[in-house]
């Protein structure tokens, strides 16, 4: 969201004594101290100088070789050589602008999409277009109607910027035809698609599916992988995986932005992936962040009112919820603020003030009690304002049980599945 | 002098007012003062008593900072501060008690109507709406009666829009109030004891007059200072430093006021901690009355309140 208003509310929520379901946050409470201290131990022990010293842009080779055992526990396979290592996986998202994006150009978004991308687009001027999700994640069939509309305006996109697995802040995950064929289109119009993947690991259940990386055989595919979600942001390390030209021309742009990513993290990631229990640690958060999405859904049902609807996500740190379109998430962030309970109001995901009876909530960066307390105290408020509602309007408030088409619907882009369970 | 800058809290400007804090901060530190930064919390007490500033410099939005808590708290423990007393943060932080005073004076200020949320759920005060509506004619400015800022301001096209901006207004105090929309141009007036400084206007840039946050929002809208309104600047001059007076206001504030079509001034608020960071409004008034910030800074602790 570009307003200042937005941006205002946001940041008290960042007071101690506020639940806030409104970050991104993984729970890095949960990493072992004495893993931590021993792997500073031995970077300091093996490799001091280098640890102080500047690195390749492109990133240490140790490093790559994590990579791509990550990417290949997703079943892709990558050439250590394609990878560029980030500062974050931001900066890949950052790094693909500069190398693409001239002011007026546009860039395909899913509606809603991640709210910390908007900004990076904004400072771009890239002109953001975006396509409605479902339970199956981008409508494909939108994407090619919207490819051919901005054709005969002569508007050629520079990329696609798609978050497929366990969609932030959706919750959504984009399903296999729609994969397959995204990438299809991708090699038929010769148009890049940005893959946004930090939770492709963290899958709660169901089978896991392939990346549009793994599908890709034309090379259209920038993928942007990250160690944030798996092992911890403070690193701030993430990758980008591209064709070669792309690849090379953000390698440029990464010298000018920082020169390198931290040789100290970098190789504390080497050392933590040569201990060997990296899939152990993340089994551990599956298992953690699993039992907070659940909790998080039967609060839901158990303190929302009914006229309320949310994504059950199979993965991830988010789901998306919607309230009647009478409300004004906004508004609502205000008062349950004063309740100190904090989510991130629905219109910081879309360009165009659409989402504002819709809230994205975080249930991987407080516990299970926090969880419980937070959801219970927002589903009090939007009670009252439903009530509140329904005493001015004269009549007991009315559950939107029939949906209207999907271009009449800014507000309810998700078509949500009912309650939990 | 040792002088502590109250800035912070928890209030929904936090932001706004730790920038403005910050530039008080440098302000106060070039002008050789000792400064004392306190985001306000729950140790504010314990943290005036421990620091004993000779003054404090409140630079606080909303909430707490502007309705005369903190004033309250620095009376108690006899710390002087900058800006107005008690009774005046209470008056003006409530654009209800503020317009029922200008009314009463005589000030020109937009028809309105104003309730509680308990007059809603317990008296049936939303059976009078229509009768409202009527009276009050589309559009409605739906506001609550104590936020700074834009947030939580409405406009209600039609009688289906009204239910919904009030549940909003709610989402910021017990209190709201629905005005008549005066179209016009509107205008800041900044006073420093008690005199007017050059009038700034703001002009919406986008076509979507109705879009309230936008009309805050830098970039979204054009600030002209000083603003030409020609032969009526003395009476906005004029209805401005009334408002003042008449809620007792000290040091300095902010009046803001619609000139309608008939060239009246409509008072629609008096803010008295205004904003002063880069972009705000006072400063860039002052500025243009040639009073640089630092002297601005000097002069706010100069006539701190005893």
């Amino acid at each position: 969201m570009t307003s200042s208003a937005m941006r205002d509310l946001m940041a008290i929520t960042e007071r101690p004594e506020v639940i806030s379901l409104a970050g991104g946050l993984p729970d890095t409470s949960t990493f072992p101290p004495e893993s931590y201290a021993a792997i500073m131990q031995r970077v300091a022990a093996d490799s001091c100088a280098r640890a102080l010293q500047y690195g390749p842009t492109e990133g240490m080779q140790v490093v790559k070789r994590c990579i791509a055992d990550v990417m290949a526990e997703e079943g892709t396979t990558v050439d250590v050589d394609d990878v560029l290592v980030t500062t974050g996986g931001q900066q890949v998202i950052d790094l693909l602008c500069k190398t693409l994006i001239d002011p007026g150009d546009v860039i395909v978004a899913e509606a809603p999409t991640y709210p910390g991308a908007i900004p990076a687009f904004n400072s771009y001027e890239a002109d953001v277009v975006q396509i409605e999700i479902d339970d199956e994640g981008m409508r494909i069939d939108l994407l090619e109607e919207t490819l051919e509309r901005l054709e005969r305006e002569g508007r050629r996109p520079k990329f696609v910027y798609t978050i497929p697995s366990f969609q932030n802040p959706g919750g959504v995950t984009m399903s296999l035809p729609r994969r397959r064929r995204l990438v299809e289109i991708a090699a038929e119009r010769e148009l890049l698609v940005l893959e946004d993947n930090p939770y492709g690991l963290l899958r709660y259940e169901g089978e896991p599916l392939p990346t549009l990386r793994s599908l890709d055989e034309a090379e259209f595919v920038v993928y942007l992988g990250t160690f944030s979600k798996i092992l911890s942001p403070g690193i701030r390390l993430g990758w980008a995986v591209a064709p070669r030209p792309v690849l090379q021309k953000m390698n440029v742009g990464k010298q000018g932005v920082d020169l390198c990513s931290s040789s100290m993290t970098q190789l504390f990631v080497a050392a933590y992936f040569e201990s060997g229990r990296w899939q152990d640690y993340l089994d551990s958060l599956v298992g953690i962040y699993r039992r907070r999405r659940d909790t998080m859904l039967a609060a839901l049902a158990e303190c929302f009112p009914p006229e309320s609807e949310w994504t059950r996500p199979q993965g991830g740190l988010f789901l998306w919820a919607t309230l009647p379109d009478y409300l004004d998430t906004t508004d609502l962030l205000a008062r349950a603020l004063q309740e100190n309970v904090a989510f991130v109001p629905g219109r910081a995901a879309f360009v165009d003030g659409r989402g504002a009876s819709s809230m994205r909530l975080n249930f991987s960066g407080v516990d299970e009690d926090d969880i419980r307390e937070g959801v219970r105290r927002i589903g009090e408020v939007v009670r009252e304002q439903v009530d509140l509602y329904g005493t001015l309007t004269g009549r007991p408030p009315t559950a939107p049980v029939e949906r209207r088409a999907p271009e009449e619907m800014p507000a309810n882009v998700v078509r949500m599945r009912r309650r939990a369970g | 002098m040792r002088v502590a800058v109250l800035k912070g809290g928890r209030s929904l400007e936090r932001n706004v007012s730790l920038t403005s804090g910050a530039r008080v901060q440098d302000a106060l530190e070039r002008l050789g003062h000792e400064v004392v930064a306190i985001d306000v919390g729950h140790d504010l007490v314990t943290r005036l008593r421990e620091t004993t500033p000779d003054v404090a410099f409140v630079a606080l939005h909303g909430r707490d900072g502007e309705d005369g808590t903190v004033q309250e708290l620095l009376e108690v423990l006899a710390i002087p501060y900058t800006g107005s007393g008690v009774s005046s943060c209470i008056r003006c932080a409530d654009k209800v008690l503020a317009k029922h005073a200008f009314r009463d004076a005589g000030l020109p200020t937009p028809d309105f109507f104003a309730w509680n949320e308990a007059a809603f759920k317990q008296l049936g005060a939303a059976d009078a709406l229509p009768a409202i509506e009527e009276r009050l004619r589309f559009p409605i400015v739906v506001k609550p009666a104590r936020q700074g800022s834009a947030l939580g301001i409405k406009f209600a096209r039609s009688a289906a829009d009204v239910p919904g901006a009030l549940v909003a207004a709610f989402s910021y105090d017990a209190k709201v109030l629905l005005e008549r929309f005066v179209d016009g141009r509107e205008l800041a007036v900044s006073i420093l004891d008690g005199e007017a400084l050059p009038v700034v206007e703001a002009i919406p840039r986008d076509e979507d007059f109705y879009d309230f946050e936008a009309r805050y929002e830098i970039g979204r809208t054009d600030f002209v200072c000083p603003a030409d309104v020609g032969d009526a600047t003395e009476r906005v001059h004029d209805v401005a430093l009334r408002a003042y007076e008449l809620l007792d206001c000290a040091g300095f504030a902010r009046v803001d006021l619609i000139l309608d079509a008939e060239g009246v001034p409509q008072l629609l608020e008096v803010n008295t901690v205004p904003g002063l960071t880069e972009t705000s409004l006072l400063p860039q008034a002052a500025e243009a009355a040639g009073i640089s910030f630092d002297e601005l800074v000097g002069r706010l602790v100069e006539l701190a309140r005893v």
